[in-house]
């Protein structure tokens, strides 16, 4: 079974193969898809709907590229889409004219506000800032503590007025305690709180009239739901968020919460967490969390090479041929050639969605660099003529050509098998794609070729 | 019935509930095709999944079919039946030991409630008059076992715990090896919040409930998992895996009071067969409610 919608979009898609454009009602089926997989990947609702939207159409009647079928390029016109949505890596903080710059952290209970500031903190001091944390969690019980813990592993500034004073008195004081000891950047802490509490968001609005923070990030847990746009429009429309956090990537989830909250407030996420430790903050890059949302593996960067190494023109002259009937091992060994190019065999099936975990027992299969090494080694003893025509082969022949390639007459006789068995499909799919131009519709792919 | 209707006051604010949502689209409709994509909306933006809300609507199709219904109130009961069977369970009420001494694990990913949840449990049980004691097995988290110990004082309760950093299935010992000792009737553990693709802290679990299991034959008589209510599908993920680990009874799911409909819990019950047993509903301390399916099902439709 494939995973991924990538696999699941080339199952829909399959039968589609061999046809040169998408249709509207290929795409719409696969619209159908993509919906599905995105709200599985917790993409809010109303969000995945406009997205959709958006890549109809753009698929509609767009051109299949040669090398890929249908499905894999719907899916690479998704991952664009999804990629351009989640916007350009944007892993800094913004830093304030006039030191001390203010960053505020706000979200949800348990959504990873404290240790996300430790983490901060540390990612500042990596680049030789000095940060000061500010414990204004005065609700939860021991945050403060945890605060106070987190700045001793993480060797930083920290300024709390315990449990009995109002954050914004807090803050304003942290303010002053920084500007005085020449603090470049204040991370103010602030309790968890539902984006419905009036009295606390009104806390959160008092403490960013008094602070003045250029920063004001909402920390997200990865694994939110559809809830995540009500959340993070609320506070956004509150507190004007600059940029999002999102906590535990580490998790397996699929992260769609993330998509959702840039596309509602265009905000950018700005760094992700990976781990409990406080050194576990990574900057976020987009690519990935869209093959990610998507459950891709590395199939993209699988098209994009093949679209980079296959010679277009050379394709067509190729398929030419194999319509025609004259396919010849002159020019099996081209395509051999131009799978190689995209790399070691083993690698490629690796970055196939699905095939991760079937890796191991294909690479003690028979797909391997070293069977296509003998499968070259046998036609390049062959004499031109051979090659043209493989008819041509009898005892003698075949004796010579498993010792000029170091082979066995088996191995030479299995070669031959599996080139007349392709001769015969290509048969049949010429003959398919006749009777297509008599409907009309002009068969335009070439089969890929098999091997095996 | 007490319970939804703090539901619905804490989800006044918001415009659209679930519950108001639902109510008018079975009211004065006609069933067509726009009817079931409006409800396939509404369940899908209450995070009850895409598998669980297909299955929904496919049994409504087949029974408006049947029955040929056209209107939308007719669907009312069929569809409060169909979410009943989803929501239902044999195994709503909490265990207790058979012996004198009742032990149950709060189990979750981080910054769920898990903490919280403890305190509250034993606020709940000792107001029942029952002697409580609490095990702090979040040694990871700092500030975990202060914040238990806060907790504890005002449940009124006594808190086992260990310095920072202590192997969490030893204090699980310790607090068993108390309990034993002073006649507690229920002793709740408090654990670590971890991921659950995260195979050493998954065994590092498995062993405290290892300890608990060797040490109280009947028990843990409950794994409660901690579930809040704003978490996606991924929540189906977190209750499958520890249950693999931990044979997790009963969820609890927290957060409900802010605009998420925590409906990936209706998925868990079906796919996983785990019941919702306990709300939490806020802060304080008594804001914690048991959970109820058919009050549940019923405040749809309200």
């Amino acid at each position: 079974m494939f995973e991924g919608l990538a696999g699941r979009l080339q199952d829909t898609l399959s039968k589609l193969r061999g046809r040169g454009k998408l249709s509207e009602a290929d795409v719409n089926e696969a619209m159908k898809e993509i919906r599905r997989h995105l709200i599985e990947a917790d993409v809010n609702f109303k969000v995945a709907k406009d997205f959709i939207e958006k890549v109809r159409v753009r698929a509609v009647g767009s051109e299949v590229l040669t090398s890929l079928t249908p499905g894999q390029q719907v899916v690479k016109i998704v991952d664009e889409e999804l990629t351009q949505l989640l916007g350009g890596a944007q892993s800094r903080l913004e830093q304030s004219p006039q030191a001390p710059t203010v960053v505020l952290m706000v979200g949800l209970q348990g959504a990873g506000k404290t240790t996300h500031a430790a983490k901060l903190a540390m990612h500042l001091q990596k680049q030789g800032k000095y940060p000061l944390l500010v414990a204004c969690d005065i609700y939860r019980p021991a945050a403060i503590e945890q605060l106070r813990v987190l700045a001793e592993t993480t060797r930083s500034a920290f300024f709390s007025l315990g449990d009995q004073v109002s954050p914004v008195k807090i803050a304003a004081e942290a303010l002053a305690h920084a500007k005085t000891h020449g603090y470049d950047y204040v991370i103010v802490d602030t309790a968890g709180r539902l984006h419905i509490d009036e009295a606390l968001m009104g806390e959160l609005q008092d403490i960013r009239s008094t602070v003045h923070p250029t920063e004001t990030l909402l920390v997200v847990d990865a694994a939110t739901g559809q809830d995540a746009v009500t959340v993070a429009e609320s506070f956004h429309r509150q507190l004007e968020l600059t940029g999002l956090i999102l906590s535990r990537m580490d998790g397996d989830t699929r992260g769609g919460a993330a998509l959702s909250i840039r596309a509602v407030t265009g905000c950018p996420v700005k760094f992700i967490g990976t781990g409990e430790k406080v050194d576990q903050l990574e900057p976020f890059y987009p690519d990935r969390l869209a093959s990610r949302i998507l459950g891709m593996g590395d199939v993209l960067t699988l098209i994009e090479k093949a679209q980079s190494v296959f010679d277009q023109d050379q394709a067509k002259v190729l398929e030419k041929k194999m319509m025609a009937g004259d396919f010849t091992l002159d020019l099996f060994l081209d395509q051999l050639q131009q799978v190689r190019n995209l790399g070691p065999l083993d690698q490629l099936m690796g970055l196939l969605p699905g095939m991760g975990k079937m890796k191991k027992q294909l690479s003690g299969a028979n797909i391997d660099d070293k069977q296509i090494n003998r499968v070259e080694a046998i036609i390049r003893s062959m004499t031109p003529k051979e090659r043209n025509n493989y008819k041509l082969m009898d005892y003698n022949r075949k004796m010579r050509i498993a010792k000029g390639s170091g082979t066995s007459i088996q191995e030479v006789n299995r070669l031959l098998r599996q080139f007349e068995e392709m001769l015969k499909m290509m048969k049949q799919f010429s003959g398919m794609s006749q009777k297509m131009m008599k409907k009309g519709k002009k068969g335009k792919k070439a089969p890929f070729m098999p091997f095996r | 019935m007490a319970l939804f209707d703090r539901i619905k006051a804490g989800l006044t604010k918001t415009r659209e509930t679930f519950f108001n949502r639902i109510g008018s689209l079975l009211t004065g409709r006609r069933i067509d095709e726009d009817f079931f994509e409006e409800l396939e909306e509404i369940l899908l933006m209450a995070d009850v999944g895409v598998n669980t809300t297909l299955l929904l609507i496919e049994r409504l199709r087949q029974e408006v079919k049947h029955r040929k219904l056209d209107q939308s109130e007719q669907l009312r009961p069929v569809l409060r039946e169909e979410l009943s069977q989803l929501m239902k369970s044999e195994d709503q009420e909490m265990h207790f030991g058979r012996g004198a001494l009742t032990v149950w694990m709060m189990v979750g990913v981080n910054g769920v409630g898990k903490t919280t949840m403890t305190g509250k449990l034993a606020h709940h049980y000792r107001k029942q008059g029952k002697k409580v004691l609490l095990a702090a097995g979040d040694t990871f988290r700092a500030g975990a076992i202060e914040q238990l110990k806060i907790w504890g004082e005002r449940a009124g309760c006594p808190v086992v715990s260990h310095a920072p950093g202590a192997d969490p299935a030893a204090v699980l010992f310790d607090a068993i090896a108390q309990a034993k000792a002073d006649g507690t009737d229920l002793l709740i553990c408090d654990t670590a919040g971890r991921l659950h693709n995260k195979a050493d802290l998954m065994n590092e679990l498995t062993k405290m409930h290892r300890v608990l299991t060797r040490e109280i034959p009947d028990g843990p008589h409950e794994v409660l998992l901690v579930v809040d209510a704003t978490t996606g599908q991924n929540a189906i993920n977190q209750a499958r895996i520890f249950k693999e680990a931990t044979n997790v009874t009963g969820v609890v799911l927290t957060k409900l009071d802010g605009t998420a409909k925590g409906g990936v819990v209706v998925a868990i019950q079906h796919e996983l067969g785990i019941p919702v047993k306990w709300v939490g509903l806020g802060e304080k301390i008594t804001d914690l409610d048991e959970f109820h399916p058919d009050d549940f099902v019923q405040a749809l439709f309200e």
